[in-house]
């Protein structure tokens, strides 16, 4: 027998994914199978929707038919009203993977005479389960019933009945219910469900409206229990955020550059790390956009997917000035690698925003997205929200391997960095452009304030936008502080006289020195003649005087061969005839 | 011009009514109220419809797809097919004078 010494792992309670954006996450995988669930919300909070998405995903997607008791609604008037949405449930009708059964009470064409029950629905509700192998159930809104029936303690114990039915039949439902009062749901529902309830709320805020759904109970699971915001958007629910519950993105090394070459160089040579968020902050024009659309023109020229959300400028208008700095961004764009989004900030609330831009990188996969400016969408929220909505934004492109790039307007006077509190700490590249005002004229510059993982420049670069593109140039540090424009071009030409000057100066002292040697020279060869000579000199004294001694010596010889030449005579005579002896 | 037809269908109705009752009783099951909700009809029709109605049983459990058609929800369900316009009573019947208000075989007090 083997035995590894495991436990059996508790049996996790077994979920419906709902298929609805968002809310498996929110729910750990969806609704509690086999049980019923109740979604309560005021008027027009989107319960119909989300009973319907739930119906139509389980069929679409998890091949899991489904039945809809509308009690409120025509089966005509259901399928119009999600028709918008891209539902099609006259087709999944015909194709057997869903039923629609407008149920419809008429309580002034009833008359109450005795004991009844339910039966009717329940007969009703099987068949219509059976006929197609239902596994998910809704029941919209099954308080009319309450309007209907005129019995409250016959529908009550036969609610009860329907719930436990409805579980001992295994089928996943939901059941809406409107809101009431002081409880959940205007007919105390909520007593009969105990196993998940979802409460939708529309609320206003500062004109925009945002939905929002909270997660109220969930027995036998985790669930996040936070208030979630959800846009109803072109293709159904989609709760937000998808909050990432950990910082577990993959990384990567890859390194992807700017489009700036020297903007590269500052950060080792090679650009941003892939997958990093950059924020690029600056007054007005600093040249923002500029850059952004120089990075996102590199990247399309790469080949990659270039998402450009803009809210301030129309696409146009965009292509139109890019053009201006030496940008051709239209063919990008026909060639379907870069995709523009112009939306004003005010057009929806924040969440819609963030929903819009979710879909929108869904559908395109880009590579990168480029956010023009970030903070123009900020305004039209609460700064809680809007920390709230780059984290989740933020985490949704690690999560992805999008690497963005997020312009940030700041106000002039404002300390740069206390306005870009909350966003800073969530990036990982900031970017600095700043107006450098002097000398009669403004001059932009460019600061690395921060990289994360890789060494950066810590100088200032002057930043230059001409009709041939972006270039950064060294800002000229020197003793007077920091010169940019003009005042650096002048310094520059002044350094350079100085320059020539000198060089000058230091050729005339050369040929100086040159002429001085070639003094010096004729100086020693002067005066090496001069020795010359008088060696010369000596040698001939030396001369004469060896003659004279020489001359001497004969005289005197002479003198004495004559005054003794008897002695010389006799030895010479001696010496003579020795010689003629031998011979 | 209005008054006129209207007059024409009532009494177009009255003469229907004096015909036929066509009534339709919802069952599931031979349960207790439906076997009482039968039997209470059967003694009203005598009383009131001797001759000139008619009462057709259905058994949803048998006929589970016929409950659409009527909306029937409640068991046992009474329907008044004809004469027009449509009524329906639910319950066991036992309430004699809420089935023939219900029935418009007596005005309501």
């Amino acid at each position: 027998m083997k035995n590894n010494g495991h436990t059996s792992p508790v049996a996790l309670l077994p979920k419906c994914r709902t298929g609805i954006q968002g809310l498996d996450e929110i729910t750990g995988g969806g609704l509690p199978r086999g049980r019923p669930t109740l979604v309560c919300g005021g008027a027009g909070c989107g319960k119909t929707l989300l009973a319907v998405e739930f119906l139509v995903r389980g069929a679409v997607e998890f091949d899991e038919p489904g039945v809809l008791f509308a009690f409120e609604e025509t089966d005509a008037e259901l399928k119009a009203n999600v028709a918008s949405l891209g539902f099609d449930l006259a087709g999944l009708v015909r194709r057997k993977k869903l039923v629609l059964d407008h149920v419809y009470i008429e309580r002034s064409e009833i008359t109450e005479t005795g004991e009844y029950d339910l039966e009717g629905l329940f007969v009703r509700l099987n068949h219509a389960i059976d006929s197609i192998g239902a596994k998910r159930v809704v029941l919209d809104t099954l308080e009319a019933l309450f309007a209907g029936l005129p019995n409250e303690a016959i529908l009550r114990s036969e609610l009860r009945r329907l719930f436990r039915w409805l579980k001992d039949k295994g089928v996943t439902a939901i059941i809406t219910a409107e809101r009431g009062r002081e409880q959940l749901t205007r007919h105390g529902l909520e007593e009969y469900v105990s196993d998940c309830v979802i409460l939708l709320d529309h609320r206003v805020f500062e004109q925009i409206a945002t939905r929002h759904l909270r997660v109220i109970k969930y027995r036998g699971a985790l669930h996040g229990t936070n208030e979630f915001p959800f846009h109803i958007g072109e293709d159904g629910i989609s709760v937000l955020p998808i909050t990432s519950l950990g910082l577990n993105h993959k990384v990567s090394n890859e390194r992807i550059p700017t489009g700036i070459p020297r903007l590269d160089a500052m950060l080792t040579g090679r650009g941003f790390f892939r997958g990093s968020s950059i924020l690029l902050t600056g007054t007005a024009g600093t040249g923002k956009t500029s850059v952004g659309a120089v990075f996102a023109e590199a990247a399309a020229r790469r080949g990659e997917r270039v998402l450009f959300f803009s809210f301030e400028e129309s696409p146009n208008q965009i292509i139109r000035n890019m053009r201006s700095i030496g940008l051709r961004l239209e063919p990008l764009v026909s060639g379907g690698l870069l995709r523009f989004h112009s939306a004003r900030p005010t057009l929806y609330g924040l969440e819609m925003h963030l929903a819009t831009m979710f879909k929108e990188i869904a559908t395109f996969q880009p590579a990168i997205v480029i956010v023009d400016p970030i903070t123009s969408l900020l305004v039209a929220g609460t700064d809680s929200e809007t920390k709230g909505m780059m984290t989740r934004l933020i985490d949704f492109l690690k999560a992805g391997q999008i690497t963005s790039l997020f312009t940030s307007l700041t106000h002039g006077g404002h300390a740069l960095e206390q306005s870009e509190i909350a966003m800073s700490s969530l990036m990982d590249a900031w970017l600095l452009l700043q107006d450098f005002e002097g000398n009669g004229e403004r001059n932009r510059v460019l600061y690395v304030l921060k990289a994360r993982g890789m060494a950066h420049s810590n100088q200032i670069r002057e930043f230059l936008i001409s009709n041939r593109g972006i270039d950064l140039v060294d800002a000229y540090i020197g003793p007077s502080g920091v010169l940019t424009g003009a005042a650096r071009v002048a310094q520059t030409a002044r350094e350079k006289a100085e320059a020539l000057a000198g060089q000058q100066e230091a050729s005339r002292r050369h040929r100086e020195l040159k002429r001085k040697r070639t003094a010096l020279e004729q100086q020693i060869a002067g005066l090496r003649s001069d020795y010359e000579t008088a060696e010369v000199e000596l040698r001939r004294i030396d001369e004469q005087a060896g003659a004279r001694t020489r001359v001497l010596t004969d005289e005197r010889t002479e003198l004495a061969r004559l005054r003794q030449a008897d002695a010389q005579v006799a030895a010479g005579a001696r010496a003579n005839s020795k010689s003629k002896r031998k011979r | 011009m209005k008054t006129k037809s209207l007059k024409r269908r009532s009494s177009a109705s009255n003469g229907r009514s004096a015909k036929l009752w066509q009534l339709r009783l919802y069952v599931a099951g031979q349960t207790p109220k439906s076997l009482t909700a039968f039997s209470n009809l059967k003694k009203i029709c005598e009383n009131h419809l001797k001759g000139r109605y008619r009462i057709e049983v259905i058994d949803l459990l048998e006929q589970p797809h016929l409950s659409k058609g009527d909306q029937i929800l409640a068991i046992p369900t009474l329907v008044r097919k004809l004469p027009q316009p449509m009524r329906k009573i639910i319950g066991d019947l036992s309430d004699t004078v809420r089935v023939l208000v219900g029935l418009d075989l007596r005005p309501a007090v």
